[in-house]
């Protein structure tokens, strides 16, 4: 894990490198400072730029350890308490979009399961198919058009009360819904020719019982798995969704910053994104190893 | 004579629900290509006098705030993203094939190398790292097509190296090493024509995905540039008149979600023939997760 975060974060650091035009030329023209040579000079110096590369490197990494990212071009303020103060609104958004997935998608996808090739596993077919293919920017302006223009139930804009988040949220959960429902239902129906289900149905258990306690917790491990890797993709999403609602979040100012060349703060975040697709990727991992005691077991001997 | 072999073993006999799609994608595809003969009106062609009308005998969908023809706009931007996402995947398979049969077949140094500095693109979620590239170089089809290139190489490097570690195993493989077969003969001749048909499926679900990228970072301004034709850019110039004219952003929507879900139902079709449908993304991602693979071992020790 230490590994890939310090790999994402030099990939972050190679990012500002990459650019054609000087850095130090990108803060003058944000700051609307005319570039001569003495306001370049500074401006190198201040930001560092005048040292080895590897010296930089090291050194930006020592001000990440302290939670420095820098400052940022365009408004002048830390980096970190920019992000940090948008940071609740999209942490809001992708954990009740996961809430609104999970809810759907679990009893969606034992319904497909157990109902195989019935009218149920139909509809989740059909739905998975649209999930898997509208473009979610374009879903976005279609519950935009229905639901706020046409039957005004939904406020248009903003992040205010927990009913702006309903739009985005679902937006943001179809895809997802998608996904999980087919992974469940792939995994119910391996898990249901397993010997220990007929043993259960032979115990004379009820099936709630059985699909509740004892298939499921095997069934629901690739959902796992995929809600911890699309943790990362769902905060991605939300650049788009909250630059449509202008909720005031982490991705709508990320992508502003894009729009102003403002660096630091495109550095930031690129390496939040990092670190929660890393965080969603361990956690699954330990939700794994809850479920299932034989990874507990093969972790333990190996770790 | 093998590579034709394969593709044939993947088409395989057909069914209607594979003809279906097939033929459907095929239009879209040739009305793409014929865009110049069968669209009524030029595409780039502003009359403000005509602007926002409803359909009508000379502009059959209507027009948009420009006065243009959202028909052919429509038709033009097939041309457009069929292309770019084509060019794009092209180059995707060509860096992958080359990296991941790298990789997977020499192993070792080599292999740990390339497989870290995939780690570490693929902890940036793919569409934030394409954005934060084309925030470095400006806004533009260029740029863009060569931000999603090196994003989306990374998972074909890895879903290619997989598969090339898997044949390398084979007993005729190992067989033909035995031979003294050089190691490129090996790989351009015996392993690469024997991903292919995978390879194949995973490309048709890709082209699709690729297409949802492309319309994303256009809609954002990022991509393919307004006067351009392209499905997402046009979506963007229409959001202002969502509630006096939603025609203009629902039509390309409608045909960006036929695009792609006729190649996700190919795609799925020909995967399940050959049993084997996991979309590329989720296999690269899963690969070491689930089957627990060597890469995951090694993780599990560090």
């Amino acid at each position: 894990m230490v590994p890939v975060l310090l790999g994402a974060s030099f990939v972050c650091f190679l990012l500002l490198r990459l650019t054609p035009v000087d850095p130090a030329k990108a803060y003058l023209s944000v700051s609307n400072i005319i570039p001569t040579e003495e306001t370049l000079r500074v401006v190198r110096e201040q930001l560092g730029l005048d040292r080895p590369f590897w010296s930089q490197y090291v050194h930006w990494l020592w001000q990440l350890c302290q939670l420095d990212f820098g400052v940022s071009f365009f408004t002048k303020l830390p980096v970190a308490s920019e992000l940090a103060a948008r940071l609740p609104v999209t942490a809001m958004l992708a954990f009740s979009s996961l809430a609104i997935a999970l809810i759907v998608s679990i009893p969606l996808g034992i319904a497909a399961a157990l109902r195989k090739n019935r009218a149920m596993d139909h509809i989740s077919r059909v739905l998975a198919f649209l999930g898997a293919s509208v473009p979610q920017f374009w879903l976005a302006y279609l519950l935009i058009y229905f639901m706020a223009v046409k039957m005004d139930w939904f406020p248009l804009q903003g992040a205010d009360t927990w009913i702006h988040y309903v739009l985005p949220s679902i937006t943001l959960a179809f895809a997802l819904i998608a996904t999980y429902s087919r992974l469940l239902r792939r995994g119910l129906l391996e898990c249901l020719e397993q010997p220990f289900v007929l043993y259960a149905n032979a115990r004379g258990l009820r099936s709630f019982t059985v699909i509740g306690r004892h298939v499921l917790r095997h069934a629901i491990r690739p959902v796992v798995t995929a809600a911890g890797m699309n943790l990362g993709k769902l905060f991605a999403g939300t650049v788009i969704v909250e630059q449509i609602f202008a909720m005031p979040g982490m991705g709508g100012f990320f992508l502003e910053a894009v729009f102003h060349r403002d660096y630091p703060v495109i550095q930031g975040y690129v390496l939040i994104m990092a670190f929660v697709f890393i965080l969603g990727s361990l956690t699954a991992d330990m939700i794994q190893a809850y479920l299932d005691p034989r990874l507990r077991q093969s972790m333990g001997k190996e770790g | 004579m093998g590579v034709i072999r394969n593709m044939q073993l993947i088409v395989g006999r057909q069914r209607a629900t594979t003809v279906i799609p097939v033929a459907l994608l095929l239009i879209i595809v040739l009305a793409g290509i014929f865009a110049p003969l069968l669209a009524p009106n030029d595409p780039n062609f502003v009359d403000l006098s005509h602007k926002l009308q409803g359909p009508s005998a000379q502009f059959p969908l209507g027009t948009d705030q420009l006065g243009r023809c959202l028909l052919s706009r429509l038709l033009y931007g097939t041309q457009v993203s069929l292309s770019l996402a084509l060019l794009i995947v092209t180059a995707c398979v060509s860096i992958g094939l080359v990296l991941g049969s790298l990789a997977g077949y020499t192993g070792g140094k080599v292999d740990g190398i390339i497989m870290r500095i995939c780690d570490a693109i693929l902890a940036i979620p793919s569409l934030i790292l394409a954005i934060s590239l084309i925030a470095i170089w400006g806004a533009g089809w260029k740029q863009m097509a060569i931000a999603l290139i090196i994003v989306q190489s990374v998972y074909y490097t890895r879903f290619i190296r997989g598969m090339v570690v898997n044949l390398r195993q084979q007993t005729y493989v190992v067989a033909a090493r035995i031979m003294g077969t050089s190691p490129v003969r090996m790989v351009t001749r015996h392993i690469i024509p024997n991903l292919l048909p995978s390879l194949f499926i995973v490309v048709t679900l890709e082209i699709g995905w690729v297409i949802m990228d492309i319309s994303a970072l256009s809609f954002l301004g990022l991509g393919v540039q307004s006067p351009t034709p392209e499905w997402g850019a046009m979506i963007n110039e229409g959001k202002t008149f969502i509630r006096s004219h939603p025609r203009l952003i629902i039509a390309p929507g409608v045909i960006i979600l036929c695009v792609v879900a006729l190649l996700n139902i190919i795609g799925e079709t020909l995967g399940d023939k050959n049993g084997k449908a996991i979309p590329m993304r989720k296999a690269a991602k899963h690969s070491n997760k689930l089957k627990g693979g060597q890469h995951e071992r090694e993780e599990n020790h560090s």
